[in-house]
């Protein structure tokens, strides 16, 4: 890899720490066993499944049992809304989801409508936060499940969950509240069951695990039915052989990106403020993320008024650099989930949108490149603007 | 149960003492079309006659495929060779053959047959009413019919016997290479590669430029087009793809030229640009996907204007097509799914919203007076920093 490469795209992906995939290495290569099978090479498979369980209930202080493993953030999701409500048809018809969920949730919610039940969509401020109030008022005794996402892909913003989950308990008792945490696992200690949360949807390679692997946190007492059949694996809520190296990776990642957090949460916290406050001193810029420990530690998304997003995303490729456009939405595409539409801003601060997203290993020096090629090439793009 | 197929070819056999150069090519063309193609070929010519032999295991329908991309090419007709071993042994193996190729399926058949070898001790007419009757004993579904049959059943006897029934249409024209070589134009839309392909369909080589303004088009963009060549390139051969930089030129233009006549202007200094490299590469034409009136910059105005920079030739194969009868083509050559990818060129980055649609000649150029100096000075540099690949 160049050294002088430069990786701000970490809510897209993250680079597998080396302990997890030499740990992988390992298992394809040695514990190769299919964990259902009666002998020693699946016994071994097993332990590892097991020992991944143990890792993650104890992390976020839940039941073993109350894991189940899937392939990654858009399976657990899809499952979540299609296994719950079908499991609790006769209990209600209605589902809350926010205005501003990754496609996964969205497009499953779509597809829900069409199945007959009455989705209700949450809307946000302009600072992209669920609207409590609003929230409070759409709770009903039909409700059966609320769904939103705990950090926001796009702005970083964070969702009140705990108020939320209280509101659930006390005006939508049958309603499950699930929350989408993929951006939030590993900035964010979630304890589900101190928090209400019925359902958490987590994904490996967000937290510097590998991908194609996830898990589905389900609380005991939630009724919910497979999206997926066959061999009966994971109690026949999730048939396929079981990915033992990805769980394995997960389980170790997720332990991982947990140690030493403080330290790691507060260094990134002070690296936004240094790139907010790097941008913010050029002309034109519009912070799109809320600063400082309000929202979520890694993602910063800034329009760059009168630049388009792709070409200074081009730019900061031919730096060296990866960044992410800020908003799903382009005068070329149709748009498919923009938050920043969400929060109401115009046309202008979506089509200039830059989403940076860090991790753990996120330097100083990262920061200052970025806003070093940011004041060197702001100027001679936006000489050319569309007129 | 075929090995062999017979190449049918039409217009290149019209061509008097250069015939064997076509062929030549043809052959050349026919072994660049199948390297992909699992197992192992043949291509021969012989008395007027090109073969295909599987020398291995094959595909049978990669084959097929892969032959029908070849430009030259009439028909494809899977073949069976036997050895002369004496006419009962033809016979047989000749109702065993309609068995095996067409069950016993009520159809109507003729017998062609056409003796090259005239020492064969049978007539050629005489084969056929034989031959007729021993497909009519062993199979009561088959009839007859002389002038509309579903099956012509063709017995060619020359050293060997080769019996062939069905013919799979080739895609025409002639084979690259024979017509010399030509400058594609080349973007990331559905047109342009359609041009190319019908261009390089008259036997025509294509070489292509591509104009790319970092950072207002991404590597993505540039992709696409690399991409695009080597779809073509199946049909064509290789391509050798210029990538001109023309971010600088673009953004003079744009800052000293009136807003409207951008577009035109642009295409006049990318024409003059791509002749400047067709001269280079021994081309003796350029090629465009401009089809008339689609938009602004090809109302026959702006065709006027743009084509009088150039001295060469300007090949507009699509000027009378319809925008469906285009993609009717490119989904027929596989560019289709690849044009329709939603990255920016430097064609829609910096479009005036109203651009001129009926551009005057000597205003065009009065503009392009005041910029002259300096354009040549940067449309230089992007020729000389050229980037080329090759795409196949």
């Amino acid at each position: 890899m160049d050294d002088r490469l430069v990786y701000l795209d970490n809510s897209a992906t993250t680079r597998v720490y080396s302990e997890v995939a030499e740990l992988m290495c390992k298992i394809m290569t040695e514990d190769y066993g299919n964990p259902s099978s009666r002998h020693t090479k699946g016994i071994e498979a097993e332990a590892h499944i097991k020992n991944a369980k143990t890792i993650l209930a104890k992390l976020i202080k839940v039941n073993e049992k109350e894991i189940l493993f899937t392939s990654g953030g858009t399976e657990s999701n899809n499952l979540a809304l299609i296994g719950v409500t079908e499991a609790n048809k006769r209990a209600g018809n209605h589902v809350i989801v926010s205005d501003i969920e990754h496609p996964s949730v969205a497009e499953t919610a779509k597809r829900l409508e069409e199945l007959g039940y009455n989705v209700s969509k949450l809307p946000v401020t302009d600072k992209g936060v669920v609207d409590i109030a609003k929230f409070k008022e759409m709770l009903t005794e039909d409700t059966v499940l609320v769904s939103t996402m705990f950090v926001n892909n796009e702005t970083g913003a964070v969702a009140p969950i705990e108020q939320m989950g209280a509101l659930i308990r006390e005006h939508a008792p049958k309603a499950f509240f699930h929350v989408d945490a993929v951006q939030a696992f590993g900035k964010y200690k979630i304890y589900p069951k101190k928090m209400n949360i019925d359902l958490l949807s987590v994904s490996g390679h967000k937290i510097h695990g590998p991908k194609g692997v996830g898990f589905l946190y389900i609380n005991e007492k939630v009724k919910i039915k497979p999206i997926m059949f066959g061999g009966g694996q994971q109690n026949g809520l999730r048939s396929g052989t079981d990915n033992v190296p990805g769980i394995a990776g997960l389980a170790l990642a997720a332990q991982m990106i947990y140690t030493d957090f403080e330290s790691k949460i507060a260094k990134m916290y002070a690296l936004k403020e240094r790139l907010i406050d790097g941008i913010s001193r050029m002309p034109d810029v519009y912070i799109n993320s809320i600063r400082g420990e309000e929202a979520a530690p890694h993602i910063i998304n800034a329009s760059f008024l009168g630049v388009r997003s792709e070409v200074l995303l081009n730019t900061f490729v031919a730096s060296g650099i990866c960044v992410s456009a800020g908003s799903a939405c382009s005068s070329h595409k149709q748009t498919v989930s923009s938050t920043l539409k969400a929060m109401g801003a115009d046309i202008k601060r979506m089509d200039s949108a830059i989403r940076f997203s860090m991790c753990e290993f996120t330097t100083e020096e990262e920061i200052d490149r970025c806003i070093e090629v940011l004041e060197k090439e702001l100027p001679m793009l936006r000489r050319f603007v569309r007129k | 149960m075929f090995k062999s197929f017979l190449i049918k070819y039409g217009e290149i056999g019209l061509k008097g003492k250069n015939r064997h150069v076509f062929e030549d090519a043809l052959v050349k063309q026919i072994y660049f079309g199948l390297k992909d193609v699992e197992g192992e070929f043949k291509v021969s010519k012989e008395q007027g006659r090109i073969y295909v032999d599987a020398l291995s295991e094959y595909d049978y329908d990669e084959t097929l495929e892969a032959l029908t991309r070849v430009f030259g090419i009439v028909g494809i007709c899977p073949m069976v060779q036997i050895e002369d071993e004496g006419f009962d042994n033809l016979a047989a193996f000749i109702a065993d053959y309609m068995g095996k190729v067409y069950g016993d399926r009520e159809l109507t058949f003729k017998v062609h047959a056409r003796r090259a070898r005239k020492n064969y001790p049978l007539e050629s007419m005489e084969i056929n009413a034989r031959l007729g009757e021993k497909i009519l004993d062993a199979y009561p579904n088959m009839k007859v019919d002389v002038h509309d049959p579903d099956v012509l059943l063709c017995v060619e006897i020359r050293n060997k016997i080769s019996i062939y029934s069905e013919e799979i249409p080739g895609c025409g024209g002639m084979p690259i290479g024979t017509n010399g070589k030509a400058m594609l134009l080349l973007s990331g839309g559905i047109d342009s590669p359609v041009a190319g392909w019908m261009i390089a369909k008259r036997g025509v080589q294509i070489e292509a430029t591509y104009f790319h303004a970092p950072p207002y088009t991404s590597e993505r963009a540039k992709q696409k087009v690399v991409d695009l060549a080597t779809q073509m390139s199946k049909y064509t051969g290789p391509i050798k793809l210029n990538i001109v930089n023309f971010t600088d030129p673009q953004l003079y233009i744009y800052e000293n030229a009136p807003h409207e006549q951008l577009t035109i202007i642009m295409r006049r200094y990318m024409m003059k640009i791509a002749e400047e490299l067709a001269t280079k590469s021994g081309s003796m034409a350029l090629v465009t996907g401009e089809s008339l009136g689609q938009v602004a910059s090809q109302t026959i105005q702006s065709l006027y204007t743009t084509n009088e920079v150039c001295t060469m030739p300007v090949f507009r194969p699509l000027i009378g097509f319809d925008k469906q009868d285009i993609i009717t083509i490119a989904e027929k050559i596989g560019t289709y799914e690849t044009s329709i990818l939603p990255f920016e060129d430097c064609c829609t980055i910096f479009v005036a919203k109203h651009p001129v649609t009926k551009p005057i000649l000597h205003i065009i150029q009065r503009s392009e007076k005041k910029i002259e100096e300096k354009m040549d000075e940067l449309c230089k540099i992007a020729i000389d920093t050229v980037e080329t690949v090759i795409c196949q």
